[in-house]
């Protein structure tokens, strides 16, 4: 691809991007949010047309009418939300929208083998033709997706975030599959946010910024450092800030506190003042540990003491499915939780709501246009301020906070690393839950890990390291395992 | 309060929102002055229009609310028929007919409330709830009226929906008036207090509304409460109008009304709506009949169009929808 453009209205996304992939190669696309990467990539599926540019696959031009054109040139694209009907078999999912028929009936024998062709090529024992997709773990369902590209024969491989729901396990079996197909000549456009990941499985990169190609080489002849300053454009003395704060006394203990299901068993003390981590595999029990603490879950047993007059808030892990209610104005969501301090003789008043959204539009420094704004006009790390500045107006001073930074560009993870240290400075306490561990070693005070529904012993920050945490969660620890036996 | 409404009459965002209705209505009202100019445009046929919207537009009322919440009610019809049949029962053994209506809309409301409680109580959706609730008011308002008309006296309830001059008030019927009055009053209800703040969050998001520590269930059983004393309401007056309690009337009504507030920008699925686009679309519905009847097209073809015209009103409802996504 070499000059591509591509505008929406007065926005140019696509501002002359060059990408040359070449056959049995992981190649990674790199950029901040609204850096013009999906952009990029509907364009070379055939979603959206290019404005201008050109694109060669194999030599010949290239110029897709629509995504199943472009899978019948043997571009396949695999979006970032999974688009599987989980009602479906893998084999009925797979072949969905193509299926091969006669006169209107199924030809099942015929698919079949392509079916399990495709499967053999993934290797992954859980993954029949019969399974219906519910039964499956995100992982698994990731790997179907990829399926469905090999049936038809994809050469070329565009992955749009593909890990970011996976635990690592399952990250680590569809690297395997992405090494495999490499192997087997496929070019694979590898999107992510997770640079470690980037480093561990790609072989050249792209990186974009503001829809231009500023950057692109080979993984391991430059650092990630500066890869991230190419990203952002500026560079990044501190992804971390600090900002200083000391734990104050205890707001928040809970005691052996089990769910229905997870978490089977947890205890913690945390303090104003305090950023409390918990780290952990996807399917722990950490989200679960902090609905049972939000009250939306019921408890089974134990016990959540919480000082008095205190209140708690929950910052949800998905934005789209609970977080926010992306059709409603950012003031609409900002002041849904507490609503009494807008009412004027009974009535809301709209100035009121205005007023309170553009006091914390300002301090949070979200960048949208108006309070009137819907919520899903905003950008995904605007968004999440948006979700933590309702956990403010709701005035919790507990705030549970699970996975603040996912879907969020890195320049504005660093505004709500920043964010969150000074709310702890400001004696709130925090409990914050990632599948990032450098984020957790990054801003956290103590951590603890969450290993199958126990919760471990917490230890400061300084006696942990990326390894012994992902040690911890893998195996557990050894006072979690005496619990479990 | 007033100032704020006045102000907000004019904001521009609002009159995009009711654009669609609004337009519907000004072109078919256009279409019949010009095929039946000497009739259709008189006092006296907008005044027969207007109260002909008067059961519709009630109902809409609140089912705005329902279906603003991502709910349905199917039982409005139903309930219709039996507040009336508790009103005429009651008027005609020589109670009070201010206690006989307020018992009307008080049956009507306590429908509501078991929908409700089904609902939110018992997880039950909102369209088996209210399919439910459909069949047993309509039942029991059977069994009321013993599967006869109620023939009793109106008293003043009968002025509510006449249109004789000296029962009017500036010209029109005080039923109308009243309808305008409640809509008024009910749209700054969903636009400017804690339940319609609660409603849209609901039906936009319903886990959201949960993690703000929204009481979900309760404000649906408000909600269904609403619609159902919106209805006994509507009820009441029918029985005014009719002066007769018939356990028969207002068969397939719950249609008009969910079509009344689709054609006026609601959306099934929730999270968005206004007050004053069903009314408009009550006032379309009702528009399009009368200029069919005046002109002497057949029924037949009045279900057509407005068959169409529900379908037409939620595809550009959804092309708009395509476009703002686009945009974004």
């Amino acid at each position: 691809m070499h000059g591509v453009r591509k505008a929406f209205g007065a926005v140019q996304a696509l501002d002359g991007v060059d990408l040359e992939l070449r056959a049995g190669e992981v190649h990674a696309l790199i950029g901040e949010n609204g850096a013009g990467k999906s952009t990029l990539m509907k364009v070379l599926s055939g979603a959206h047309p290019a404005d201008a540019g050109g694109m060669e696959l194999e030599g010949k031009p290239y110029r897709p009418t629509g995504p199943l054109d472009a899978l019948r040139h043997g571009v396949a694209m695999i979006y970032q939300e999974l688009n599987l009907a989980t009602h479906l078999t893998v084999e009925e999912n797979i072949w969905l929208g193509r299926e091969l028929r006669q006169g209107g009936w199924l030809q099942r024998r015929r698919m079949r083998p392509a079916v399990e062709e495709a499967l053999a090529r993934l290797d992954h024992p859980d993954i029949r033709p019969h399974t219906r997709v519910s039964e499956l773990g995100p992982g698994a369902r990731q790997l179907v997706e990829v399926a469905r590209a090999l049936v038809s024969d994809a050469r070329v491989l565009v992955m749009d975030e593909p890990t970011s729901s996976l635990s690592r396990r399952d990250t680590e079996g569809l690297f395997r599959v992405m090494r495999r197909l490499r192997e087997q000549g496929v070019a694979i456009v590898y999107i992510s946010h997770f640079l470690e990941e980037v480093e561990e499985i790609a072989d050249r990169f792209t990186v974009l910024r503001d829809g231009r190609t500023v950057d692109r080489g080979e993984i391991g002849e430059v650092s990630l450092e500066n890869i991230i300053e190419s990203m952002v454009g500026r560079s990044l003395d501190e992804v971390f800030p600090q900002v200083e704060h000391a734990a104050g006394e205890v707001v928040l203990s809970v005691r052996e506190l089990a769910g229905h299901g997870l978490p089977r068993q947890a205890s913690l003390e945390l303090s104003r003042g305090e950023i409390f981590g918990i780290a952990g595999l996807v399917g722990a029990g950490r989200t679960e540990l902090l609905r049972l603490l939000a009250g939306l879950d019921p408890i089974r047993a134990g016990s959540v003491r919480l000082e008095a007059g205190c209140s708690m808030g929950l910052l949800a892990e998905d934005r789209k499915e609970e977080g926010l209610a992306l059709d409603l104005s950012l003031g609409e969501n900002l002041t849904l939780p507490r609503l009494r301090p807008l009412l004027r003789r009974g009535w809301l008043s709209h100035q009121r709501r205005r007023a309170c959204t553009e006091r914390w539009v300002k301090e949070l420094a979200v960048r949208c246009d108006h309070p009137d704004q819907p919520a899903h006009a905003l950008s995904g790390g605007n968004q999440q301020k948006i979700a933590i500045a309702r956990l403010l107006h709701q005035q919790a001073d507990v705030l549970l906070l699970d996975e603040p930074t996912r879907g969020v560009d890195v320049g504005s993870k660093v505004e709500i690393y920043r964010l969150l240290g000074q709310l702890a400075a400001d004696g709130r306490a925090l409990l914050v839950v990632s599948s990032y561990l450098p984020e957790l070693l990054g801003i956290c005070d103590r951590i603890s890990v969450m290993h199958r529904g126990l919760l471990g012993a917490p230890r400061d920050v300084g006696e942990w390291s990326e390894q012994s945490l992902l040690h911890e969660a893998t195996r557990g620890s050894g006072d979690s395992q005496a619990l479990s036996a | 309060m007033t100032a704020l409404s006045i102000k907000s009459l004019l904001d521009p965002r609002r009159l995009t929102a009711i654009a669609g209705p609004l337009t519907g209505l000004v072109v078919v009202v256009a279409l019949f002055s010009i095929l039946e100019p000497d009739v259709y445009l008189s006092v006296r046929n907008f005044r027969n229009v207007a109260t002909q919207t008067v059961i519709v537009g009630l109902g809409a009322i609140g089912m705005t609310f329902v279906i603003v919440s991502g709910g349905i009610d199917l039982s409005v019809g139903a309930i219709i028929a039996l507040s009336s049949v508790v009103a005429a029962a009651l008027a005609k053994a020589g109670i009070d007919p201010a206690a006989a209506a307020l018992c009307g809309i008080g049956t009507g409301a306590f429908c509501g409330l078991i929908n409700g409680l089904v609902i939110a109580g018992l997880g039950v959706i909102p369209f088996v709830a209210t399919l439910g609730m459909m069949g047993m008011a309509r039942g029991f308002a059977k069994y009321l009226a013993e599967e006869q008309k109620i023939d009793a006296p109106a008293a003043w309830l009968a002025e509510l929906m006449s249109k004789s001059a000296d029962a009017s008030l500036l010209g029109l019927p005080k039923g109308v008036w009243l309808m305008f009055l409640l809509a008024a009053f009910m749209g700054a209800v969903l636009r400017h207090t804690v339940l319609g703040a609660h409603t849209f969050a609901i039906g936009s998001n319903e886990a959201t509304a949960r993690l703000c520590g929204v009481k979900v269930g309760r404000a649906k059983v408000w909600i269904y409460v609403l619609c159902g004393a919106f209805a006994g309401l509507a009820g009441v007056l029918t029985f005014g109008r009719l002066t007769v309690g018939d356990p028969t009337t207002a068969l397939g009504e719950e249609l008009d009304i969910i079509a009344a507030v689709v054609i006026g920008g609601a959306s099934l699925s929730g999270g968005e709506g206004r007050i004053s686009g069903s009314i408009l679309g009550a006032f379309l519905m009702a528009f399009l009949a009368n200029g069919c009847n005046l002109t002497g097209v057949p029924n037949y073809v009045q279900e057509i169009l407005i068959g169409a015209i529900i379908v037409a009103a939620v595809a550009l409802d959804q092309v708009r929808h395509r476009r703002r996504l686009l945009t974004h």
